[in-house]
């Protein structure tokens, strides 16, 4: 008996030492946030005077608000406003263009194989893997030509071309784990492709449109690589606007717009993920174990 | 000819995305290969002279430093992230009843983008006014941490903001691979007295095989393409002490308006990433075929 | 003519494996036909390229006596129901039942007076509203049929549609589409793997291996009469006695010879007017094998042999000896008083059994 209890006491002491650590992890990556948020409502002075870690003295919003519309970003200096909504109509079109592209891939692929579907597939699927880098040259040479270059459209092409490969992949392997006697009954009932499309497997493919469209939105919103090589003074996403203005070197550097700035172009994938987080982290797993 | 399209309606739908994919991905390949075959400079140039651009290439010290850089922040951002992660996963496994929660705060970074990251890191690591402040604040007179400014330690802070924002993922694969385990082996081991952490290292950890693999390639991946997360940090500085393939690609395209060299990094790099995925994903497709 | 089906010379490759191989069979109105074999046999896949939804290779498919090559499923005037069932998961009853008649144009009125026909028939009317997934199996099994009866097609095609449902519903819906076969006339070509339910259903049967027609036959004919050691084998449970012996011929009679364990062979007598070789495997069933000679049947003649197991079966009991260098079960009153071990008459009534070739496999009576 003595020994059973003492041993459900350091079963106890376990416990909370493991909360403990669980804790200081989570204190890790909170860290980086907290001092983001902090510094962010804290005056220049402060922030010079301060700690990094302490909690502001005076709250103060003129950072965000220098930063939403005042702040510099190379010559121009009208804040991130303009750059945010240039993300969100790079955006949108992308993310509805390639989900719907992925959709239809992936319905051939799983559902009405033909000789090279595999094929097809493996190649989609590599393009996945490519360093963006072996592309950029011919593809800034290529949007000189269709008259894109430094445009929003041409940013658009250049995210549903290499975005097909990922939806293809989410959508297809959707699709693969519906069983083809579906379609073999619909094909029975007289339905054609489209209409099995339409009628059958579009109302069963809620969850991995929301997926997907999520998985796509990050990576777009995200993306700096294609928004830094393919666009030019107006048409530049949040990102690269964000690194304009934290690598400005004229004037003063204010730390407190660089944090606010970086959480304005953060905090619309911060958002999904607080709100849609299953389907985030479903999309992240299967873009990577399955991919 | 109606009948001709009903029959051939997958293919037809799903040609474009071929096509795309052919010209975008291959044929870009294709060019971006032959233009590392040649004397190109500002501008393209289409006769193949051989192997100099490599030469080149593999005679500047700043590619050396690039690879360098490569193979050490690849070989730490892999090592910490994984063990971190599994850490974290198998603490988290132990029927934690906030578990969700945790989840929700260790995975957040990953729906940042790059140059978020990198731009809190920098003010956080920023000597003078970070971390170092803060330590000196605590009575810690003589502790510096200069490492984003010296040039021998810059790519340390790389791996420490490429570790903050990774690992939680690296955790979310690691946890979904320990609830995959069957729980009746689970079982017979316990009643077979076998203590935790025995069950663990015995039975738990060797069965997720494929999922260190999966995990190494998503890292391994995510290391070569490595570019926003230094810009941000470092801006490959200083010097060119934090540069990496993918940022001395970018700067001999667009800066330095040097396309062979660009290709021909370029092409180094797909080599280096497709040695790593190439097998895996040929694996992986076999696996499904023989399914 | 009345033929509905009509399959000539059809095979079908996947790769280099002959799924089918040189299949005919001919169907006429009315009739049920059961396509029974083990998984692999080819069975699936011609029903498959029966609906259409495959392509053959060579030969020819004829539904109602029109050739079908190059027409879609949806005009072979067919249904079928799948295994799976097949339900669109995201409609609801009513939906799956009237989609065809949707696709195809059909009035409102018509599909309404449609849908209440038959859901009246399989008495799913409570249902109508639910989803595929709020059904239990039976219920699902019921739509599926459902969605294939409001076609009122010339030919019904049936893909394993029992084997996932739980046993005691598995012979109840058994039953039901034996109703339904008789109710509507139909002519139907159904698929399993099961023997029993091949042996209840069909009118015909047609039983395949490795991608061959082995039988085709009523089931009176396959079971008493198999063509050869395989049909013999597997149809019918417990499944026939298939035991190894000898011939010698004597006086215009053979006299067969089964090895016995240890002992002195035993020796039958068997008239028949065929030439039996040296080597030949005798098909007996179970129940060919009694106890006691009730009816002084002078077909019966005893071998003596120890009993090795004995299981009971309610109104049977079984038993089983070593005969041939094999087991052989025998069937018993379930009064039968046998201790284990000991050495009884068994009763062979040779006249039922088939005598198979040890070479071919065919039978030779």
């Amino acid at each position: 008996m003595i020994n059973n209890s003492s041993s459900s006491y350091t079963n106890v002491m376990l416990r909370i030492l493991l909360y403990i650590i669980l804790f200081l992890f989570a204190f890790y990556y909170l860290l980086p946030l907290f001092v983001m948020i902090t510094t962010s409502l804290k005056s220049l002075e402060e922030i010079k005077t301060g700690s990094l870690v302490s909690l502001p003295r005076e709250l103060t919003f003129d950072a965000w608000s220098v930063a939403w519309s005042k702040a510099c970003t190379g010559i121009k200096c009208e804040g991130l406003k303009p750059y945010f909504w240039n993300s969100i109509f790079i955006a949108i079109p992308a993310v509805m263009i390639s989900t719907f592209i992925g959709a239809l891939n992936g319905y051939v692929i799983a559902q009405w194989r033909f000789k090279w579907s595999n094929i097809i597939f493996a190649l989609l699927l590599f393009g996945c893997f490519i360093p963006f880098q072996v592309i950029l040259l011919p593809m800034a040479r290529v949007l000189g030509i269709l008259n894109l270059a430094g445009s929003i459209p041409g940013l658009i092409l250049v995210h549903v071309v290499y975005g097909i490969g990922f939806t293809t992949l989410f959508f297809r392997n959707f699709y693969v784990s519906i069983p083809v006697e579906l379609i073999k009954a619909a094909k029975i009932d007289g339905a054609n492709f489209f209409r099995i499309f339409w009628s059958i497997f579009l109302p069963l493919s809620l969850p991995i449109i929301v997926v997907t469209v999520i998985w796509q939105f990050t990576q777009i919103w995200n993306d700096f690589l294609f928004g830094v090589s393919f666009s030019e003074a107006g048409t530049q996403p949040i990102t690269v606007a964000l690194n304009n203005i934290v690598n400005s070197t004229t004037g003063v550097k204010e730390y407190n717009v660089d944090m606010a700035s970086a959480i304005i172009a953060a905090l619309p994938t911060l958002l999904v993920y607080i709100i849609a987080g299953k389907y985030f982290i479903r999309g992240l797993t299967a873009g990577s174990v399955k991919g | 000819m109606f009948k001709w399209l009903e029959k051939n309606i997958p293919k037809i739908v799903i040609a474009p995305s071929f096509f795309a994919i052919l010209v975008f991905v291959y044929g870009f390949i294709a060019w971006t290969a032959w233009i590392s075959f040649t004397k190109s400079r500002l501008m393209p140039k289409y006769d193949i002279v051989g192997f100099i651009q490599y030469d080149r290439l593999f005679d500047s010290p700043r590619w050396e430093v690039a690879l360098n850089n490569l193979f050490i922040f690849g070989f730490l951002f892999i090592l910490i992230a994984m063990i971190l992660g599994l850490i974290i996963a198998i603490f988290l496994d132990q029927r934690i009843r906030i578990e969700g929660f945790l989840r929700t705060i260790y995975l957040y970074p990953m729906a940042l983008s790059l140059i978020v990251t990198g731009t809190a890191w920098k003010w956080i690591l920023n000597p003078g006014l970070g971390i170092e402040n803060v330590f000196k604040n605590w009575g810690f007179e003589n502790f510096t941490f200069d490492w984003l400014v010296n040039p021998d330690y810059a790519i340390y802070t790389v791996v420490i903001a490429g570790v903050w924002q990774a690992s939680g993922f690296v955790m979310a694969l690691f946890l979904a691979g320990l609830r995959s385990v069957d729980q009746e082996i689970i079982k017979a081991a316990k009643v077979d007295g076998v203590p935790t952490t025995k069950i663990y290292t015995a039975i738990i950890i060797p069965s997720m095989a494929p999922i260190f693999l999966s995990a190494f390639i998503v890292l391994a991946h995510l290391a070569i393409k490595s570019f926003d997360l230094v810009i941000a940090l470092t801006g490959g500085g200083p010097g060119y002490a934090t540069d990496l393939p993918a940022t001395y690609m970018y700067t001999m395209a667009f800066s330095r308006g040097d396309l062979g060299q660009a290709a021909s990094s370029a092409i180094i790099m797909m080599i280096v990433i497709f040695s790593v995925v190439v097998p895996y994903l040929y694996s992986e497709l076999r696996n499904k075929n023989d399914q | 003519m009345n033929s509905v089906l009509n399959i000539r010379n059809v095979n079908k490759k996947f790769g280099k494996v002959n799924v089918l191989n040189d299949i005919n069979i001919n169907l006429n109105k009315g009739e049920f036909l059961v396509l029974v074999g083990p998984s692999g046999c080819g069975k699936s896949t011609l029903l498959n390229c029966i609906a259409g939804l495959e392509k053959i290779d060579s030969g020819d498919i004829h539904i109602d006596e029109k050739n079908m090559i190059n027409i879609e499923p949806k005009d072979r005037d067919i249904a079928m129901v799948f295994q799976s069932y097949a339900l669109y998961p995201t409609m609801t009853v009513e939906k799956n039942i009237t989609f065809g008649m949707k696709v195809r144009g059909l009035d409102k009125e018509t599909q309404k007076n449609k849908l209440q026909e038959v859901v009246k028939q399989l008495q799913i009317e409570n249902l109508l509203n639910r989803k595929p997934s709020q059904l239990s199996g039976g219920q699902r099994q019921r739509v599926a049929m459902g969605r294939a009866l409001v076609r009122d097609p010339k030919l019904f095609l049936f893909d394993e549609p029992l084997s996932n449902l739980d046993a005691k519903l598995r012979v109840e819906m058994r039953t039901e589409i034996k109703k339904l076969h008789y109710d509507l006339n139909a002519s139907m070509v159904y698929v399993t793997h099961d023997q029993i339910e091949a042996m209840t259903l069909a009118t015909k049967i047609v039983v395949m291996k490795d991608g061959v027609i082995q039988q085709i036959g009523s089931p009176f004919q396959i079971y008493n009469t198999p063509a050869n050691i395989f049909v013999a084998d597997f149809m019918g449970s417990p499944s026939m006695n298939l035991i190894k012996a000898t011939t010698t011929k004597n006086k215009g009679q053979y006299l067969i010879e089964i090895n016995k364990n240890k002992k002195k062979p035993a020796i039958l007598k068997y008239n028949c007017k065929e030439n039996l070789p040296k080597e030949i495997i005798i098909g007996i069933r179970p129940e060919n094998i009694i106890e006691k000679n009730s009816s002084k049947d002078k077909n019966f003649q005893a071998i003596k042999s120890d009993v090795k197991v004995i299981e009971p079966a309610g109104s049977d009991t079984f038993i089983v000896t070593d005969l041939g260098g094999s087991e052989v079960t025998a069937r018993f009153h379930s009064e039968s008083e046998v201790t284990l071990g000991s050495e009884i008459d068994f009763h062979f009534n040779l006249s039922k059994a088939s005598i198979f070739d040890p070479k071919t496999g065919n039978r030779l009576n």
